[in-house]
């Protein structure tokens, strides 16, 4: 193709994401186009499957029947999301093992947030409140992205994050009314968990390297700041409504924009974290690496049996 | 029939998937693929959604200050009364799909017959329960052939689970005084009488999985009478961890 060709191309294709049209596999796009899906749909459903690890933590471990079967149906929530958005990230030409392999070797990321251990019954309250609510508004404007098999795999996703939240938010609700021992184990998750929920918005306009390309491909609609104003401006109440206290001295409603100002996160920590600093960073990734070597030879019997039965099938057939 | 046998009867049924589907859990999140962890998690929640409806109806019939999280949580390991296999460890994906299909193969023969049951609250739980177990079976089943009759690794390793756990498979024949007594009026049903055609079904899937019978004639017992392995302390500890460590909590 010669590169006016090509010129030409891409102009049918912005055009085409300016009308809000979907773009699907079988679509021209752009190389800068398909990489930039493979890695943001990679990154999602790897910190759908990570995600998977903080939680399933407290199932052999939570309080009652009720609260056990809701978590284990959360967690295979995540194992779902986890499929089908690697389904969608395979439509782009890329198999499911190699991002395994990218997220193995710690070539490929995934939200910080679930570096961070889950030490008490009320983080899985806080996960679900905070960081499914920061991941959902992260995740609506995606519901109408340009690539057609992401959107419509976001629009899924989003149906049960937000059932998700709403079961977070209760649980935490639960604990605030309950003992002053299940009060502080409440306060004292929220204290954990909101400064990292405030950093999973990404970072400041600023420092966001992808946000214009971005932006003009409608994998994104708002900037970072734009989404943790919203995010912010939505928590505060939901803490006040269940008598939690929101862990930010600085935090303060401003009349004038129209919505709460509020203290300085500490980016450093952030960075350190996504360089491979936190918490559980080693916890997780090795977790995904042991689970995939010790199933290798499980999933190597399932293929070997399927050749069988295919042969016997053929060898019948002659 | 009195009281506490029923009682002791429905434990004997709703222990098993309790410790089962809480063997289960430990696992979501490192299986093998995506696909099975799936697929076990939703055995668990099954297994789970059953254990609420027995509690429940044990709650409801004897103590109506007692919820059915005293009952999963509250107890002492000699109080509880599932068979010795459901409770044996996940060493690896092998025993997961042997204990599995051991225990299957079982259950829903004991659904079977136990939709039969004059206790109209027992009989309905099991027609629920068929439709999930008839699906549980299947995949374990399945997998015991893919394994089975897989490579050269798999074959070794899902036979080593098959010679461990096949010791465990006799006590899910034995009946406890409890059995009896709901049997002879008419609520709960006689395992005896399954046990011919369990084996007879159980060899026939190992045999087309390639795989040896077991030729032990010694087997394992005690699970029914509450005398469990070592490992029931420690899969006891997780699960009761919250409600020992905060008494009269409500979550």
């Amino acid at each position: 193709m010669s590169e006016k060709e090509v010129k030409n191309l891409e102009e049918i294709f912005e055009q085409r994401i300016a009308r809000d049209e979907k773009i699907e596999p079988k679509d021209w796009m752009p190389e800068k186009y398909r990489k930039t899906h493979i890695r943001q749909i990679s990154q999602h459903a790897h910190s759908e499957i990570v995600g998977m690890l903080p939680e399933g933590n407290w199932i052999t471990r939570a309080p009652s029947l009720r609260r056990k079967v809701a978590l284990l149906a959360k967690v295979q929530d995540e194992a779902g999301h986890g499929l089908y958005l690697y389904s969608a990230c395979e439509t782009l030409g890329v198999s499911r093992d190699e991002l395994y392999e990218q997220l193995h070797s710690g070539k490929a990321k995934y939200s910080s947030i679930f570096n961070y251990p889950t030490i008490t019954w009320a983080d899985i309250g806080a996960i679900g409140w905070l960081v499914d609510g920061a991941a959902i508004i992260n995740q609506v404007p995606l519901c109408s992205t340009s690539y057609g098999p992401y959107a419509r795999a976001m629009i899924r996703v989003c149906k049960e994050e937000s059932f998700h939240q709403r079961q977070g938010f209760e649980i935490m609700m639960t604990l605030a009314k309950g003992t002053p021992e299940q009060k502080a184990m409440a306060q004292d998750a929220l204290n954990r968990w909101w400064w990292p929920s405030l950093m999973m918005l990404g970072p400041t306009d600023a420092e966001s390297v992808h946000t214009a390309q971005s932006m003009k491909w409608k994998l994104k609609r708002k900037t970072n700041d734009e989404l943790r104003q919203q995010f912010i401006d939505q928590t505060v109440p939901q803490a006040e409504l269940i008598g939690l206290t929101i862990p930010d001295e600085d935090l303060k409603w401003n009349e004038e924009k129209g919505g709460y100002d509020f203290g300085e996160i500490d980016w450093d920590e952030f960075w350190q974290v996504v360089k491979g600093h936190g918490p559980c960073n080693k916890e997780r990734l090795s977790a995904r690496v042991n689970a995939w070597e010790k199933g290798e030879w499980v999933r190597d019997a399932a293929m070997a049996y399927a050749k069988k039965q295919e042969d016997k099938k053929l060898r019948e057939a002659i | 029939m009195k009281k506490e046998n029923l009682k002791q009867y429905i434990y004997g049924i709703a222990d098993n998937v309790l410790i089962l589907g809480q063997r289960l859990s430990e696992l979501c999140g490192h299986g093998p693929s995506l696909e099975t962890d799936i697929a076990c998690t939703n055995i668990a929640l099954d297994l789970l959604g059953q254990t609420r409806s027995y509690y429940q109806y044990v709650a409801q019939l004897f103590d109506e200050d007692k919820t059915e999280d005293d009952i999963a949580f509250l107890r002492t390991e000699r109080q509880y009364k599932n068979v010795l296999l459901v409770e044996q460890p996940n060493t690896h994906f092998g025993y997961v799909i042997v204990r599995q299909f051991f225990f299957d193969v079982f259950h829903l023969q004991l659904l079977q017959q136990l939709q039969n049951s004059t206790d109209e609250t027992l009989s309905a739980i099991a027609k629920k329960a068929i439709k999930e177990v008839s699906y549980h079976k299947r995949f374990s089943s399945d997998w015991i052939k893919r394994l089975g009759d897989g490579t050269e690794e798999s074959h070794q390793k899902v036979q080593e689970a098959v010679n461990d756990l096949w010791r465990f498979t006799d006590e899910l024949f034995h009946m406890t005084e409890d059995d009896i007594a709901t049997l002879e009026s008419g609520v709960g049903i006689d395992v005896r009488v399954l046990k011919d055609k369990y084996y007879q079904q159980v060899k026939e899937i190992l045999q087309e999985a390639t795989l040896d019978i077991p030729e032990t004639s010694w087997f394992q017992k005690g699970g029914k009478q509450g005398i469990h392995s070592e490992h029931m302390g420690y899969l006891l500890s997780d699960l009761q961890y919250m409600q020992r460590t905060y008494p009269d909590m409500k979550w």
